[in-house]
């Protein structure tokens, strides 16, 4: 992305970036802080997705044959930290730091300092968490839900500097989400009330919230870890008069609004696409912000459906359930607006457009599976098979990730001046589409019928299903080499895109020139 | 359910696609289905499952069906210019209400067979399950019976230099044998790390927590073998730690009690017998295969930085006490578990003769043997 903007001399009397690496070390730039991001989430990603695919390799024929189940663990339990922590959640923060000060009409984030030391951190947390490979008895290998005390007594010696990593990882999201916060209280332009902000932008505040919220509860959850392991407390050990359950209970308390923050973003991107490329207002602009605080609410009410399964008192059974269905509500009112926006519409395919009707039909499967979960008898068989593990993968890959994908080529144009290649990006949907399908509908099957998640070899009546399955994943993984290809292409030049970029786009980030100045609403510009 | 004899691994995705098309394919769907299982409650609970996977469905249809005919009706080709309209009070209440009502009518039968599930009154027979790394203990409680439960299939099979059996994965040593019609309440816990119980046959599924007991039961109406597994993360093994159910008539449940009953008479005998040192290093070799390959390894090499090595161990070679110690009380904070309950006093004592016998250990050692008194007389109270 450098390039870009280095060959962008826009002449006011603003200073340009400065030269060379100090640039990115240095910068309090909201853009060039969300390329870092974005560009580091994308390596992440890729790193990820390799373990996914030594996953899905041993997972190929029944039998072991590439590696052993120790090794195994550990992939599992890194693919999961590094796609939560190190992909998805740095690509939003990305996201936001590109759009949100051009959305509000702002200038720059409003702690452009604690901005930089926000991302700067998280390259050293992912280096720690990564080392541990390395290290004398190998890397975390009890999942990334990291149950006591399979994580404390029974966990190898590199457990601790798994949990220094969580520490720098929280510590970055919640003085990220401060800064989202706070610019967007206050650097709002003038005239931009909060009922008239972008949804992308709504929905962002409300994630912040939510990471401020919960990440705290995360770091208690590891700190009682390590006092567990190194100091000789008992939290989470029965039989030093600890509690195993404890441990779940903070972790999903954790867990469940850390899986809406990983989601919440995407619903604000897919509303702007879909608006766009419909030509039309989106429908129901209110409701859509009433359902995502709705969504947020019932967060931290639902966190024990993860735990149906550990012995829970009937009445507490009763109240999880019932409000987990609840949260159907809100989300559909979300999906049944994206519809009705595209009813008489005047609608057109690009490639964003394309990712984010994939998007809202695949969540929507994701959540119908969601909604089966949450009905706890049914949930007493579906509980940790492949079956959760294709519900969270159908929210989290066509959802979250096929979300910022959409963000990416919806916004490109913005970023560097450049069309991306129209033909190469379908061509990049159509095969994440098949792949992703490929690779998940069909452990939906395997779930039903028994397979249990988490293990490295299987009975014979799930090998069909499980070998189409991994051919799925490798070719949805080989097609993100192909966005890799495209991304580039479009930083070195292409098709100049005009400052709105697209027939139907609607938002202040469209009223600047593309690509955005380096300096954007110096003077804030004038909503009415 | 479906089971095919044999699957082999080599077929082609094209035959895998033959497979499912094919004139058996409603046979082929059921497989991918959950189970309707054997008991009133696992009918139900597939009842409910496909209840509420219709509800989605059709709700579904709708949705993607007003969604395709948009995508086609509505393209900037035949629609070049857009409605404007952006809110509907009325119907985006509908939306609101509607759904909610579904939910109810979903959650009314969920929360009635919930509340079956949960009658935790005693059963006729009660039967303690105890997780182990990577094993499952049973204690009938009524009845003194206590066995351990190890997966047999040969690592050879899973390490696919031996073909793959019927029940790869999901056999046992030793089988749960429990009658039909009577009321089996399990009691669940675990000794180590968190497991879980699971028998899709009879919808259970219920964590094993180190120092807490969950309740499970289930009445069997259908005599016959059940095969499920661990069902949370438990370590490096988890993946190998199935569970057997075999249902039989009350004749035939009376019949294998007083057959296991006699069973722990004769090994009482056993300790009581005086042993030479290649009678203890031959079933030692078994004890060792079944209980310590797993971590220590069939060469004694252990995995480094996490499972101590055997072979040349000075703990093993010089320490008989210390190496009785360990076998008994396990060592704290570390993997290695306390294995009093697991092993008889005969197999403790041989499985530490073999290892002192193994690997070269009784030439570069004391050599010393452990007999199965030596097990009893440290199980004695110190005074």
């Amino acid at each position: 992305m450098s390039a870009v903007i280095e060959s962008h001399n826009h002449d006011d009397h603003h200073h340009g970036p400065a030269k060379g690496l100090t640039r990115w070390l240095y910068t309090t730039n909201h853009k060039d802080i969300g390329s870092l991001y974005l560009w580091f989430s994308f390596a992440m990603f890729l790193i990820g997705g390799a373990m996914a695919l030594v996953i899905r390799a041993e997972l190929f024929q029944p039998g072991m044959q590439i590696v052993e189940p120790e090794f195994y663990n550990q992939m599992l339990t890194l693919h999961g930290l590094i796609m939560v922590f190190g992909a998805v959640m740095p690509a939003f923060v990305g996201l936001a730091n590109w759009l949100v000060p051009m959305m509000v009409g702002a200038p720059d984030m409003a702690l452009p300092r604690m901005n930089n030391l926000s991302f700067w951190i998280l390259p050293f947390a992912f280096f720690i968490l990564l080392s541990s490979l390395f290290m004398e008895g190998g890397a975390p290998n009890f999942g990334w839900t990291f149950y006591a005390p399979l994580s404390t007594t029974y966990a190898p010696p590199s457990v601790t500097f798994f949990i220094f990593a969580v520490h720098i990882m929280g510590a970055s999201s919640i003085m990220g989400s401060i800064n989202v916060i706070v610019t967007i209280m206050n650097m709002r332009a003038p005239g931009m009330t909060l009922m008239k902000m972008p949804l992308f932008v709504w929905s962002w505040l409300i994630t912040a919230y939510l990471l401020i919220a919960v990440m705290p509860v995360l770091a208690g959850a590891v700190t009682m870890m390590l006092m567990d392991i190194h100091f000789g407390t008992s939290f989470f050990n029965a039989a030093g008069g600890g509690d195993p359950v404890l441990f779940q209970h903070i972790f999903w308390f954790f867990g469940h609004p850390e899986v809406y923050i990983m989601i919440l973003p995407a619903f604000g991107i897919a509303s702007h696409i879909i608006e766009t490329f419909s030509r039309k207002q989106l429908f129901g602009y209110a409701s859509m912000v009433w359902a995502m605080a709705s969504i947020a609410i019932l967060s931290f009410v639902v966190w024990a459906h993860h735990m149906f399964t550990v012995g829970l008192p009937l009445a507490a059974e009763l109240f999880f359930m019932w409000a987990t269905m609840l949260i159907a509500v809100p989300t559909g009112v979300k999906v049944f607006n994206w519809v009705t926006t595209m009813f008489k519409g005047s609608i057109t395919y690009e490639t964003p457009m394309l990712f984010a009707i994939a998007f809202v039909v695949l969540f929507t499967i994701g959540g119908f599976s969601g909604l089966m979960l949450a009905i706890t008898p049914a949930d007493f068989q579906y509980h940790d098979t492949y079956f959760v593990v294709a519900h969270f993968h159908y929210v989290l890959v066509p959802g979250s990730i096929f979300s910022i994908m959409a963000a990416v080529y919806y916004w490109i144009p913005k970023w560097t001046g450049n069309m991306y290649d129209e033909r190469l990006g379908k061509l990049h949907f159509w095969l994440s589409f098949v792949g992703v399908n490929v690779t998940f509908f069909p452990q939906h099957w395997i779930g039903l019928a028994g397979m249990p998640r988490r293990i490295p070899d299987y009975a014979l009546q799930f090998a069909d299903w499980n070998m189409i399955s991994s051919v799925g994943a490798f070719l949805f993984g080989a097609s993100q080499i192909l966005f890799l290809f495209i991304v580039l292409k479009t930083v070195m030049g292409g098709k100049k895109a005009t400052p709105e970029v697209w027939e139907g786009s609607r938002g202040l980030e469209w009223t600047v020139e593309s690509p955005a100045p380096y300096h954007t609403f110096t003077t804030p510009p004038k909503v009415s | 359910m479906f089971r095919k004899a044999t699957t082999s691994v080599n077929k082609t995705l094209l035959s895998g696609f033959i497979t499912l098309f094919s004139s058996n394919m409603f046979a082929a769907w059921d497989d991918l289905n959950m189970t309707e299982g054997v008991t009133a409650i696992s009918k139900e609970v597939f009842d409910l499952h496909m209840l509420i996977f219709w509800i989605c469905v059709v709700i579904g249809l709708v949705v993607f069906g007003i969604m395709f005919y948009s995508m086609f009706a509505f393209t900037k080709k035949k629609n070049p210019s857009p409605a404007s309209f952006h809110e509907n009070t009325k119907l985006e209440l509908a939306w609101t209400v509607v759904p909610f009502l579904i939910l109810v009518f979903m959650a009314i039968p969920a929360s009635n067979t919930l509340t079956k599930i949960y009658d935790d009154t005693e059963g006729d027979i009660n039967i303690q399950v105890v997780g182990y790394q990577w094993k499952w203990q049973y204690k009938y409680l009524e009845d003194d019976i206590d066995f351990f439960q190890n997966l047999t299939t040969d690592w050879d099979e899973i390490y696919n230099k031996t073909p793959k059996g019927e029940f790869y994965l999901e056999e046992v040593d030793e089988a749960v044998v429990i009658p039909v019609g009577k009321k089996i309440r399990f009691l669940i816990t675990a000794n180590d790390v968190i497991h879980s119980w699971w028998m899709p046959d009879f919808a259970i599924k219920q964590d094993a927590i180190p120092g807490f007991i969950n309740t499970a039961w289930t009445i069997v109406d259908e005599p016959g073998t059940y095969r499920g597994k661990c069902t949370e993360l438990c370590g490096k093994n988890h993946g190998f730690m199935p569970v057997v159910v075999k249902v039989v008539p009350q004749d035939e449940y009376d019949a294998w009690v007083k057959e296991k009953k006699e069973a722990a008479f004769r090994m009482a005998e056993l300790t009581e017998k005086e042993w030479s040192v290649s009678e203890l290093t031959e079933r030692g070799e078994g004890v060792y295969l079944k209980n310590c390959v797993a971590c220590h390894q069939v060469n004694g090499q252990g995995i480094t930085g996490i499972f101590p090595k055997l072979a040349g161990s000075d703990i093993v070679l010089n320490d008989k006490a210390r190496n009785i110690e360990i076998l008994m009380e396990g060592v704290q904070g570390a993997a290695m578990q306390s294995f009093a309950n697991q092993l008889s006093e005969v197999d403790m004592a041989s499985v530490i003769t073999y290892t002192r016998q193994a690997w070269g250990n009784a030439d570069n050692g004391d050599g010393e043997i452990v007999v199965p008194k030596d097990i009893v007389e440290y199980k004695k109270p110190k005074v």
